[in-house]
């Protein structure tokens, strides 16, 4: 089955095109409506953004393909995105990382850079790294979604994720 | 009139809060109401009788430079939209804040957005720009969306939109969110992005922002902070703000410390005013029990690093890392960069290899890949380091990693080229003992960090 685009989320991306002089500009708020609905960008979209912004398939794909927030997978009900970054480094991200991984099912055993995201075989979770979430005081953090979670410690991993169920 | 601020959040008596007088303040909310009922856009007010002209000279006045890492003087900036510009003017609040180390705009986003939006309408109208984007990083979902509802309070009593405060003035701020890439903190990376594209950056010349910016048209380009200066510049005048800080090196400005202090967290000084010493130990409670100092990174993870027994020479002067005072011109005399803020502290149970592969791995995944030397030295850089982490390193990888890095800096469309080489240049320059030793002699000789292995372990990521 093709993916539908439901009318709200085209609403808003007619919205966000009058913010601009230019409708390639509107590719990125377009693309964070459908992820926003989806929770990542359907392949059979590409072609329908396309011609709503008037743009050739490969300027669509092009920016998809570039930035990290932008997936082309279906995640977890829950993504969780754990900093990387050397302040949480220092304050024990990777040992979170493996503790978060483990209690929500995940195997990571072949995340790497071109497939950075892992999901836990029920779907409710995925995980990856993120690079600085400039929040670097409070390390070690992660996102679940769009919330942040600060001073996360190994041994809270688990109620950290019975909070998303 | 006394100010409470939340248990625990009280800041610090070094402090000089201005930028971040509302922040963690108990009874505050980010309602247009709450601002209002202390003073809120009387600054705009103010300069909307003034001359745009007049309002770019208290700017220039006040010398304020650019908090977002390069330190330039904002009102020098203003200054190069071209005089006979017949194009429309845009400014964008760069609200990326991705340099590692750095979390400031964060909590002024999320706290005191008019603040900005105040900010970003002087500027607008002190400029000549209608049309104004605050381009704010994926990962701050929240502060998006309280920006937008700011954003229409703020146009509900015509601060924004048309004809503000019926002086003629119009003027429109949206909201446009990033993707999670580090490059768009770049000025010209960042307008690519704003233009629907890769944010691959643009070379200098020509592309100066301000003669040839968003759509080829005159574009300034200020930090979240920076703007948040204007407000209280136009309140208090250029020659009243120029008193704060220290000469050439005005203001206030947020440092954000991070790593082995026992507290850490953000305070606002006048630059200047604080030394490297009275952060750490003062303000931030010092290094945990029974640590000594090993370095820091003064200004983002692109700043290079001090050695903590260096001795630094300042005006005729010769001076330890603890008395290196807080501000632009000190840091750059000492070898480094204010950057944006971002006080990265090393105690001595890190292990140099470890922070550098860290580093590392962080500019190989950011590199946009435009340049041959910065895509694919960041990536041998990375490779490199991950080997000598991983105790595979031979003797000769410390020279090779560094003959790396003075091949990426200066050769590079953006300055990302620097800023992913001065750390692998400084950390070798300052620490290459440590560095060969953990090459031959794989991290038995040297410090261990209980999280070596498991960095080892991932380093496929
Ligand atoms: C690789 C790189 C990343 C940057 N990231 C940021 C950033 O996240 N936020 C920011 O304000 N400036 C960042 N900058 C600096 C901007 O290019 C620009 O100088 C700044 O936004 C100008 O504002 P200011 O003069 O108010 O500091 C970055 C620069 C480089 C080279
Ligand atoms: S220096 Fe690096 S980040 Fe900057 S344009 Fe070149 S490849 Fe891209
Ligand atoms: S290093 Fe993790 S938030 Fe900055």
């Amino acid at each position: 089955m093709p993916h539908q685009v439901p009318v709200e989320v085209e609403k808003e991306i007619d919205q966000r095109l009058t913010r601009y002089p230019d409708k390639r500009s509107a590719l990125l708020p377009a693309l964070h409506a459908i992820q926003g609905h989806f929770r990542y960008v359907p392949e059979d979209l590409v072609e329908w953004l396309a011609a709503k912004l008037e743009l050739d398939a490969i300027q669509v794909m092009e920016v998809l393909t570039f930035y990290p927030s932008f997936r082309q997978s279906e995640p977890g009900r829950y993504h969780i995105r754990v900093c990387r970054t050397l302040s949480c480094a220092m304050a024990g991200s990777h040992v979170l990382m493996d503790a978060l991984a483990e209690k929500a099912g995940i195997d990571r055993s072949h995340a790497d850079h071109h497939h950075p995201i892992c999901v836990s075989k029920d779907g409710r979770f995925s995980i990856e790294f993120a690079e600085c979430l400039a929040s670097c005081g409070t390390g070690p953090v992660c996102m679940v979604n769009d919330d942040l979670h600060e001073q996360v410690k190994p041994e809270d991993a688990r109620r950290l994720l019975d909070r998303y169920s | 009139m006394s100010i409470s601020y939340k248990p625990g959040k009280v800041p610090h008596p070094l402090e000089h809060r201005m930028i971040f007088r509302n922040v963690d303040r108990e009874g505050w909310d980010p309602g247009i109401e709450t601002y209002l009922r202390e003073g809120g856009y009387e600054s705009l007010k103010k300069a909307l009788t003034m001359a745009p002209v007049d309002i770019q000279a208290e700017v220039k006045t006040a010398g304020v430079r650019g908090r977002g890492g390069a330190g330039f003087p904002a009102g020098v900036k203003w200054g190069f939209i071209p005089p006979n510009n017949t194009k429309p003017v845009y400014l964008i609040c760069n609200a990326d804040e991705s340099e590692p180390g750095t979390f400031k705009d964060r909590y002024i986003m999320h706290q005191d957005p008019h603040q900005l939006i105040e900010g970003m309408v002087i500027t607008a109208f002190a400029i000549g720009c209608h049309t104004a984007y605050i381009y704010i990083r994926e990962e701050f979902p929240y502060a998006a969306k309280i920006l937008e509802a700011a954003i229409e309070e703020a146009r509900g009593k015509n601060f924004l939109g048309q004809n503000i405060l019926g002086t003629g003035f119009d003027l429109e701020i949206h909201v446009h969110r990033g993707a999670g890439a580090y490059i768009c903190g770049e000025e010209t990376g960042l307008i690519e992005s704003l233009e629907g594209k890769r944010p691959y950056p643009r070379i200098k010349p020509p592309y100066f922002p301000a003669a040839m910016g968003l759509y080829l048209c005159p574009t300034i380009v200020n930090n979240v902070e920076t703007l948040c200066h204007v407000t209280h510049i136009i309140q208090m005048g250029g020659t009243e703000y120029a008193k704060l800080g220290t000469p050439n090196n005005t203001g206030t400005r947020i440092l954000c410390v991070s790593g082995d202090v026992q507290k850490p967290g953000y305070f606002e000084v006048q630059v200047g005013k604080v030394t490297l010493g009275q952060l750490i130990n003062d303000m931030c409670g010092g290094l945990r029990p029974g640590r000594q100092l090993k370095a820091v990174i003064p200004g983002g993870s692109s700043a290079k690093v001090l050695r903590a027994d260096e001795k630094f020479k300042l005006k005729d002067r010769e001076i330890s890392i603890w008395d290196i005072p807080m501000d632009f011109d000190s840091l750059a005399a000492c070898g480094s960069m204010a950057g944006s803020g971002g006080v990265i502290v090393i105690d001595d149970s890190r292990s140099i290899a470890w922070v550098l592969n860290n580093i590392n791995a962080f500019y190989a995944h950011e590199s946009c890949g435009q340049c041959t030397p910065c895509r694919e030295g960041s990536l041998w850089m990375k490779k490199i380091s991950d080997r000598i982490v991983a105790g595979k390193g031979s003797p000769d990888d410390v020279d090779t990693l560094e003959s790396v890095a003075y091949r990426i800096d200066g050769r590079t469309i953006c300055a990302f080229g620097e800023a992913a080489s001065w750390p692998t240049e400084s950390f070798i320059a300052k620490f290459r003992d440590e560095l060969k030793a953990a090459t031959s002699d794989s991290l038995k000789g040297a410090i261990v960090n209980p999280e070596t292995k498991l960095a080892a372990a991932s380093v496929k990521h």
